[in-house]
């Protein structure tokens, strides 16, 4: 094995200008990530540079097998924390031959809806806390957990420390500097509910650039996991029962929003969420209906509602916010399976672009 | 056989250049034991830790390893800043992290953060948000650069410190003006039990049975005495490399029971370096599987309990005539002894029974060089006629805020009437 990680390690820098450029994008499932990698004569970062490339749609559900190919468009680079030196990760979208969006691709609307004059005048952040469990590989038991049985129930692990709190952490932390060097606006993590479950936050990122960095940390995780050998799950409710469910609260917030009296822009954002819960509800993340109970810190699915500081409702408003008279607020029911480009771009459309 | 999951450690710290984070009186003061380390050197740390819970079968976590290693900073300017709180059992802790956009010197650099307290214990569902305000900073062991460790208090949003948070209190008593000009100093000995995983039995211990007697293990050397010390080594770097003032370590009484010290350090420091040690101690015994228990008397019968003896002098006391000032610090002891012992531990009574070294706990007592008091005055204190004083009553999961605190406001702060000052004397053998 040694000797495969001296390959591995190798500093291309020292014999060659080419430079490995891996090709991500997003499957027929609308929630797996494919890639694969090409080399480039040299280092590149613009992805206006970078050439379109292709693959065998019929192989990911994205194309039947007599027409299978389907175009990648590269959209953001980011540095290859796996391969180092000046190798790259390049997050792409999907067209068919004739340069139209496939179905899966979300990013083609998310972005149209950002490059509306009347969104980008209001130069909409997002914040996003994306939580997921890790579970044992073979068994697919959440890490940690005895196999057969149940930990003790929840109460230490939030933030917890110790053997019998946390499970998992170093993939948290690799994961952590591996998206720092990589140039992901990642801001934060911490230990989740329930045990072997955790959170990272990425933001603030204005408009589609959330979605692009949001899909890329995922990346990362899934092959920090998969070095790890430990299984990645972003199931809203891994576990039925008096276990936590896996959230993407997206918080947000615009240039009004945030000015002096934004406290008033977002009270009619709100409303306007309100008038479209159902549509909302439709595009936050399959299976949110096993997760949007009313309990465990969720609001239920059917309702919705807003308070300060309140865990249980479907939008929360931080108690900074109120006081400040400006600020952001937090959606509390995209779950963590969403499509953040669907999500970030919808939330912009309802609040900015739709009216009642 | 019990395994004993330990992380081999193979790293250079490095040595802070300057410690922004210790009072120049302790750096004085230490300088004839400690700070004899070449302050010029300066080696990268490159730690490798067993990783825990990644048990994979195609042997490449090392390049997991390679990521929590790497050194970002010339990547990028930003740093991970680790809040750490005290949850809301009063002696869970808990912690999560953020960037920070640059390094910072001064905990006033940071910006106050919040947390959900409902899933703490420490506020409800529907007005969660508790405020975090950072007070002290530490260099963060794990993950090397410039990347910190930060020890917070919590309050409402209102600004009230939240019950649990025993720090408010303590600072405002260490920031009176009596309180100041003595110079309280602190070193305090952090005793604990490290338990194997899952069966919660000392570790090294056969699970379903007993070692031999109490007798060689204290101090011991040796794989049929010592259990656990790359724990307590480790512990011990990664505590130097993060500014915090340990001032050594030990194997207990019992096995499987180590000790370390903090000290000496001035006033609310005090409370800051015990809360970040026992917050690396945990971290790295979460890494080498094994479970860390601040129990008083984790074992029941002919073993001893966990302590947390705390060493404490003032200025006036470790002047000439000085001892005459313990003398009196320890009559105004005497006198609250029941408000003492209800702050210094729970389950503090299965422990401070009279034997194992204790006193027993609904008697005050003291002595020199006698350990089973509750107080404790060395040899070289009555000799020279200065020096300090050893409160051993507080158990291992006391809080320290709450113990450095009430001692400095019972002997400075604190005036007895003449009456009940005089009967204390005859109770306790003192001529004051």
């Amino acid at each position: 094995m040694s000797l495969i990680n001296n390959f591995i390690k190798f500093d291309l820098n020292e014999t060659t200008r080419k430079s490995i450029a891996e090709y991500l994008w997003i499957g027929g499932s609308g929630k797996d990530l494919r890639s694969k990698a090409r080399t480039l004569p040299e280092p590149v970062t613009d992805p206006a540079k970078l050439p379109l490339w292709n693959f065998d749609g019929s192989s990911t559900d994205q194309a039947p097998g007599d027409d299978s190919e389907v175009i990648l468009r590269p959209q953001a680079v980011f540095r290859d924390p796996f391969r180092g030196g000046s190798n790259i990760l390049v997050m792409c979208d999907t067209y068919t031959p004739a340069g139209y969006p496939i179905p899966t691709n979300k990013r083609f609307n998310a972005d149209k809806i950002f490059n509306h004059p009347d969104v980008a005048a209001e130069e909409p952040w997002f914040g996003i806390e994306q939580e997921y469990t890790l579970l044992q590989k073979d068994t697919r038991w959440p890490l940690g957990w005895p196999v057969g049985g149940f930990p003790g129930p929840q109460g230490p692990y939030y933030c917890g420390v110790g053997a019998d709190k946390s499970f998992g952490r170093d993939i948290v932390d690799a994961h952590y500097k591996a998206c720092l060097y990589a140039g992901i606006n990642i801001s934060g993590i911490n230990g989740e509910v329930m045990p072997a479950q955790w959170e990272f936050q990425v933001g603030p990122a204005t408009g589609i650039s959330a979605g692009d960095q949001l899909w890329v940390a995922r990346y990362i995780l899934e092959r920090i996991t998969e070095i790890a050998g430990v299984v990645l799950s972003f199931d809203p409710k891994p576990i039925p029962g008096d276990w936590n469910g896996a959230g993407a609260h997206t918080n947000y917030s615009t240039k009004s929003m945030r000015n002096d009296g934004g406290i008033n822009v977002i009270r009619k954002a709100i409303e306007k969420l309100g008038l479209r819960h159902k549509q909302h509800i439709a595009a936050y993340g399959e299976g949110n209906d096993r997760r949007l109970t009313g309990r465990h810190e969720t609001a239920d699915i059917n309702s919705f509602s807003w308070g300060v500081a309140n865990r249980g409702a479907s939008i929360r408003v931080g108690r900074d916010t109120e006081k400040a008279g400006k600020g952001y607020f937090e959606d509390r029911r995209p779950a963590s399976n969403m499509d953040p480009y669907v999500v970030t771009s919808m939330i912009a459309e309802t609040t900015i672009l739709w009216k009642p | 056989m019990a395994q004993i999951l330990v992380p081999s450690t193979q790293w250079q710290m490095r040595v802070p250049k300057c410690s922004t984070f210790g009072s120049p009186i302790v750096t004085k003061m230490w300088s004839s034991l400690l700070l004899k380390q070449n302050m010029k050197g300066a080696a990268k740390s490159a730690g490798k830790f067993r990783v825990l819970a990644l048990h994979s079968e195609n042997s490449t976590v090392n390049r997991t390893e390679k990521l929590l290693n790497m050194d970002i900073t010339p990547y990028t300017d930003k740093i991970i800043a680790e809040y750490i709180w005290i949850g809301g059992s009063g002696i869970d802790m808990r912690s999560k992290s953020r960037t920070i956009s640059k390094p910072v010197e001064h905990p006033s650099e940071l910006p106050k953060w919040n947390y959900d307290g409902s899933s703490t214990g420490q506020a409800p569902g529907e007005d969660s948000e508790v405020i975090l305000y950072p007070q002290a900073i530490f260099k963060d062991p794990f993950r090397g650069g410039n990347n910190i460790l930060v020890i917070c208090d919590a309050y409402t949003p209102a600004g009230e410190p939240i019950p649990t948070n025993k720090r408010h209190k303590a600072a405002e008593i260490f920031s009176n003006k009596k309180v100041v000009d003595e110079v309280p100093w602190f070193g305090i000995e952090q005793e604990y039990t490290l338990l194997q995983q899952n069966v919660k039995w000392p570790l090294g211990w056969p699970v379903g049975g007993y070692p031999g007697p109490q007798g060689p293990y204290y101090c011991g050397a040796g794989a049929d005495k010592s259990f656990g010390r790359d724990i307590s080594d480790a512990h011990y770097k990664a505590c130097l490399y993060a500014g915090i003032n340990i001032s050594g370590t030990n194997g207990e009484v019992m096995p499987g029971q180590w000790e370390y010290q903090v000290g000496p350090s001035v006033g609310i420091e005090a409370g800051d370096h015990i809360w970040c040690s026992r917050y690396i101690l945990e971290r790295i015994t979460e890494q080498a599987g094994v479970v860390l228990s601040l129990d008083p008397k984790p074992i029941e019968g002919d073993w001893n309990g966990a302590g947390c003896h705390t060493n404490y002098s003032t200025k006036s006391m470790r002047e000439e005539g000085g001892f005459e000032v313990i003398k009196k610090a320890i009559l105004n002891l005497s006198l609250r002894h029941k408000e003492h012992i209800s702050a210094y531990g729970e389950g503090n009574e299965r422990r401070l029974t009279g034997k194992h070294e204790t006193a027993s706990i609904d008697s005050f007592s003291w002595g020199v060089a006698n350990r089973g008091c509750s107080i404790r005055v060395g040899r070289d204190t009555e000799k020279n006629g200065k020096g300090y004083l050893e409160d051993r009553r507080p158990a291992s999961n006391m809080d320290p805020y709450v113990v450095t605190g009430l001692l400095a406001e019972t002997t400075i702060l604190y005036e007895p009437t003449l009456e009940a000052e005089a009967l204390a004397a005859q109770k306790v053998a003192l001529k004051v």
